[in-house]
């Protein structure tokens, strides 16, 4: 008898509780309708009052990127606020920098709209839209690294820049997160995104994408990314990459040789052992249509003596240093793990390469 | 049932029974939040509100629910006393965050974005269950909460300076971090142990 007693009142409280949260939340976390101005007119939109930017940018199709979803821990999804965000919180602060914060940037999951609000993004956001896709094809490169090809079925067209990204949506115990990867196919391939993905043990996004089946659906946000390829037809293009950093330079070397056949480019790739190698084979075909694209992988454990490699042997960034003339124009893009990217950046320096003309990826 | 009046209970619950120092509770949080003085500051100024409101409420619904013979519920419910706590606790740290964020923003943003992070703080719970094991009247009860709250803020106030201070002295290597923390707690709670003499409450 006590305990169904004692279960009844607890029960009661707890509605009572649950009761007066409920009513309190309807009455007050309700800011009614507020005005969202984007780049100062661009864009006006219309959002409910008492949700997170971000989620309000989502609503409306602005995508913003975002790998964590909204909780704080990736600060991804920096947006320069310049009216009506009230001040920084300790929950940004760890993802912000001082210059950053006196220019106004905030982290859009944490910024809670209460009033009409003022913000600036970069142009190129507002045409990332969000695509659904199937999988056409899928190839293992290496034992740990896969190519995957999506076909966009809604909208049917993209239009990216190479070495832009996209954000694939793949599913994880607390919901879905979002997780970047560069595009690898070309930029005149409208309908077509193509990823190369190495497994991580353990990774939501690439445990995910190793798992689709030809015919799978795939949602993701894109593109995303600032680099701008050099247009000038005399100016040579490097691209240095190492482990799995290959697919934004893909897109660049295919791109490239679509619309300029004559320019001269550079791929230099590093590899740990021949089984690491791939794609060599399609860009020695492509170096045999145009010549000026030179095409040098390198090993950085030394193949045994009855491999057949006839490539460079030791770390990227000497092959860079031996094969470079110095004082060239040149803009050069990177792509591969921070010690490697840090090396090659050193070289670049060496052989005149301005801090402008050098983009990269770290991963 | 001791006879202490509000102020006795209060400066006890300050110095001699520090919540934190002499108890240990509530830990987390003045582990988490003691980087600076403001932010300690804070997180302080919230926990003294919440420790002071909740043990009231607490009181209420002890005394009017749960315990035995009580007007709304003659049965003796004290077993429950633990899980409504919590309950009502977590409930009403919710309601006073969303009041605070519509009618002060201000005040939101210096004290609001703390409450979540009491919501689980053990010092106030434990100062709940004190009362009931202490059998205080409402007016003690009162002064138990109130300073309780100011304690617990003074202790995480003295350690933010110095850890302020201690950021220009070198630490060794294996004491860095929260390790030299527990240790300043401990001659910090040891300082304390000085005020014995002078108040006491059970």
């Amino acid at each position: 008898m006590i305990y169904v007693v004692a279960i009844g009142v607890f029960m009661l409280l707890l509605v009572a509780l649950a009761g007066l949260l409920t009513v309190a939340e309807r009455v007050l976390v309700n800011y009614g309708v507020c005005k969202m101005d984007i780049n100062r007119g661009e864009k006006t939109l219309d959002v409910d009052g008492g949700q997170t930017l971000l989620s309000a940018l989502y609503g409306h199709k602005v995508f913003i990127p975002s790998a964590c979803g909204g909780k704080g821990s990736c600060g991804h999804c920096k947006v320069a606020v310049l009216e009506g965000g009230g001040p920084v919180l300790p929950t940004e602060t760890p993802y912000l920098t001082r210059t950053e914060v006196r220019s106004g940037l905030r982290l859009a999951c944490q910024v809670k709209i209460r009033q009409d609000i003022q913000i600036r993004i970069p142009d190129e956001l507002l045409s990332v839209k969000l695509f659904t896709a199937s999988v056409e094809s899928t190839r293992s490169l290496t034992h740990d690294i896969k190519e995957i090809r999506l076909t966009l079925i809604e909208p049917a067209e993209i239009s990216q820049r190479p070495g832009q990204y996209v954000q694939i949506q793949a599913p994880s115990p607390e919901g879905p997160v979002f997780r970047a990867y560069s595009i690898s196919s070309a930029s005149y391939e409208h309908n077509v995104v193509e990823l190369n993905v190495r497994l991580v043990p353990g990774g939501i996004g690439s445990t995910y994408l190793h798992s689709l089946q030809v015919g799978d659906e795939v949602t993701l946000t894109g593109p995303y990314g600032e680099f701008v390829l050099n247009e000038e037809p005399e100016t040579e293009i490097v691209c240095v990459g190492g482990g799995c950093g290959m697919a934004p330079m893909k897109n660049i070397i295919y791109s490239l040789y679509e619309r300029w056949p004559q320019r001269t480019c550079w791929l230099f790739f590093g590899c740990r052992t021949p089984n690491d190698v791939f794609y060599l084979e399609e860009f020695r075909a492509l170096a045999a249509q145009h010549p000026q694209l030179r095409v040098i992988y390198a090993l950085s454990d030394i193949p045994s003596a009855s491999s057949d490699w006839d490539g460079e042997t030791g770390f990227v960034h000497l092959a860079v240093n031996k094969h470079l003339e110095p004082d060239v124009k040149r803009q050069a893009f990177l792509c591969g793990p921070p010690p490697m990217i840090d090396a090659v950046t050193t070289v670049l320096h060496q052989k005149g390469l301005q801090p402008k003309d050098i983009f990269y990826d770290k991963f | 049932m001791s006879e202490a009046s509000f102020f006795v209970i209060l400066l006890a619950a300050v110095f001699t029974n520090n919540i934190l120092l002499a108890n240990f509770l509530g830990m987390c949080s003045f582990l988490a939040c003691s980087r600076q003085i403001p932010t300690a500051l804070g997180l302080g100024a919230a926990v003294v509100f919440v420790m002071f409101t909740t043990t009231l409420i607490n009181y209420g619904i002890y005394h009017g629910i749960l315990v035995e013979g009580a007007p709304l519920c003659p049965a003796n419910l004290e077993f429950l006393s633990f899980i409504v706590f919590i309950a009502v606790i977590a409930g009403f740290v919710q309601f006073v965050e969303m009041f605070v964020e519509r009618f002060s923003p201000r005040l939101y943003y210096s004290l609001g974005i703390f409450l979540p992070l009491i919501t689980v703080n053990c010092a106030i719970l434990g100062v709940a269950l004190f009362m009931v094991i202490r059998q205080y009247s409402f007016m003690q009860s009162a002064g138990f909460g109130l300073g309780a709250g100011l304690g617990w803020a003074l202790a995480i106030l003295l350690i933010a300076g110095l850890r302020t201070r201690m950021g220009y002295s070198r630490v060794p290597a294996p004491f860095q971090g929260v390790a030299i923390i527990m240790i300043v707690t401990g001659v910090m709670a040891m300082a304390f142990m000085g005020f014995a003499g002078m108040v006491s409450i059970q």
